[in-house]
């Protein structure tokens, strides 16, 4: 047997003990009692609760911090993914704590808020109601009711000029919400790339939006409307919808020769009301609802600099 | 080795595969089988976790079955089979957060699944802790079986792939196949299933049910009202 000498005190600490015996005397009584007795019955009972609640906390306690870390793993990686620094052997920890930043942007105003950005999770906050806003029916297309009031942004860095930048994007889809990045050039109008990280559409259909062949798709499409004449002298954009978002997901193929594809992605083949739902939040978010405001803000910051 | 392979461990571990399989024969479980085989890598991981959780549930409730009070077996039961899906659950967290995440609610649902309450009811309550283990192992690798069978087709004709590598070449990306849309949504596992169930009871006629109606041929001139 093994038994080490600290078992072996705590065990005749135990015989000695009053309490113990008594418990001892206690749990043979019961089990010798027939089954269907009601003490036994409620002191079977008890004592299975409290073995399987030890277990279930001893594994969620054990295991949080691994849970946790995975977690925040998982979300490095995809943004390094939108921001197409994910290389397969690259050190994530490390290429994102050199090259990206975390923000916070007040969507009022469009401007930089204090906070630890790092520690701000927008989707907790955009759950309680201290820190999101409700969004008035008529202007809820993406259909996700509550947006949290700030909102956490990615700068990717190059020294100290910004590349990119990295906008949260969520909106409703045919099953699920969708949750993911848009990755958007220094002068916030062509698209570098999106991902969704957390989808639950209909794989194969809908599920596609995390195919990485229809994600290319997006590199170098436009999000707000340029009034070039061309579009406009064709109709395809009026004036009044100058500097609104006009990226879309269209029916089919997009025809790259024709004017005005450059607001324009395939649809997903099959996922109609997935393809709706992803040029809905993408308007939605790129709308003065969402970054419009701070995007600007970037452009005008950017122009001066220049 | 010989002394844990009695005849009746063996008989317990082989029997669910074919003659006595929960899915095809018992028809449990299909719910998951439903739902998570539309890849190979996560109905492989939620068959691993099944049988782990029916062994292991199984043989708990055999070790404490002399003193389970009957009038609250059930809650026993099932208090069992929770606590370890919801260990189970967490520790695909920790260490397959990627697969955790494909199979979302289905790991939790692990706890209805017919399956592992069928066998503590049927087997654990009246055999020793080892047999019981047994079962649960057999009956795991029996609702396995279908399951990545079941992958399998859906997987291959569904997307043209198999654990992820291509398999067929798609049309769309300059290929031959065709991939069908169906195979992708969970009732095509009904018809496969079907399938499944259909030829082996083709094989084996004995598990065919006794027809409990039958529909009664009216003979012309009797009956039928006016």
């Amino acid at each position: 047997m093994l038994k080490c000498q600290y078992t072996e005190k705590l065990c005749s600490k135990l015989e000695q003990c009053e309490h113990y015996q008594k418990f001892r005397a206690y749990c043979l009584k019961v089990l010798a009692l027939s089954n269907d007795n009601l003490e036994k019955t409620i002191a079977i009972a008890v004592a299975l609760c409290l073995v399987c609640a030890v277990l279930v906390a001893f594994a969620a306690v054990a295991l949080k911090p691994l849970q946790v870390s995975n977690k925040e793993l998982d979300m490095k990686k995809n943004i390094l993914d939108v921001a197409g620094l994910l290389q397969a052997d690259s050190d994530i920890e490390k290429v994102f704590s050199s090259q990206i930043e975390a923000k916070l942007v007040d969507l009022e105003t469009g401007e930089y808020a204090e906070g630890n950005a790092n520690e701000y999770d927008q989707r907790k906050a955009a759950k309680d109601p201290a820190q999101s806003v409700a969004i008035p029916k008529d202007k809820d297309i993406a259909h996700i009711r509550v947006k949290a009031k700030l909102a956490k942004v990615y700068l990717v860095k190059d020294g100290n000029t910004t590349k990119s930048i990295i906008l949260p994007v969520s909106g409703y889809g045919l099953w699920s919400t969708l949750y993911g990045f848009l990755a958007l050039d220094a002068d916030g109008q062509t698209v570098q790339s999106i991902n969704f990280y957390d989808q639950a559409e209909t794989p194969g259909l809908g599920g596609e939006v995390v195919n990485p062949k229809w994600r290319a798709l997006w590199k170098g499409k436009k999000v707000y409307a340029e009034a070039d004449q061309a579009s406009l002298e064709k109709g395809l954009i009026g004036e009044a919808d100058k500097g609104e978002p006009a990226l879309s997901l269209i029916k089919g193929t997009v025809d790259n020769s024709k004017a005005g594809s450059q607001y324009q992605v395939d649809g997903l083949a099959g996922a109609s009301l997935t393809s709706t739902g992803v040029t809905n939040l993408v308007r939605y978010w790129m709308s003065n609802e969402g970054f419009s405001t701070y995007l600007s803000k970037v452009r005008t910051v950017a122009e001066k600099k220049s | 080795m010989n002394e844990i392979l009695t005849d009746e461990t063996k008989k317990v571990l082989t029997e669910p595969l074919v003659t006595n399989n929960p899915i095809t024969l018992q028809v449990l479980g299909i719910c998951s089988a439903l739902a998570v085989t539309s890849q190979m890598s996560t109905s492989l991981i939620m068959a691993l976790a099944l049988t782990l959780v029916t062994a292991c549930s199984s043989a708990a409730i055999s070790a404490i079955r002399n003193h389970i009070p009957s009038s609250i077996r059930i809650i026993v039961q099932m208090t069992i089979i929770a606590s370890l899906v919801i260990v189970v659950d967490q520790i695909l967290k920790a260490f397959a957060y990627d697969v955790s995440k494909q199979l979302s609610v289905f790991v939790g649902l692990i706890i209805t699944n017919c399956i592992v309450m069928g066998r503590a009811e049927a087997y654990a309550m009246k055999n020793p802790p080892l047999e019981s283990f047994m079962d649960g192992i057999g009956n795991g690798a029996g609702y396995s079986l279908i399951l990545i069978i079941v992958a399998f087709f859906r997987e291959t004709l569904g997307s043209g792939k198999l654990l992820g590598i291509e398999v067929f070449k798609l049309t769309k990306d300059g290929g031959w196949y065709d991939p069908n849309g169906l195979m992708l949504l969970p009732p095509s596992a009904f018809f496969i299933i079907g399938l499944i169930i259909w030829s082996v009871r083709q094989w084996k006629p004995a598990q065919n049910e006794t027809v409990e109606f039958k529909i009664m041929s009216i003979s012309h001139g009797e009956g039928g009202h006016h």
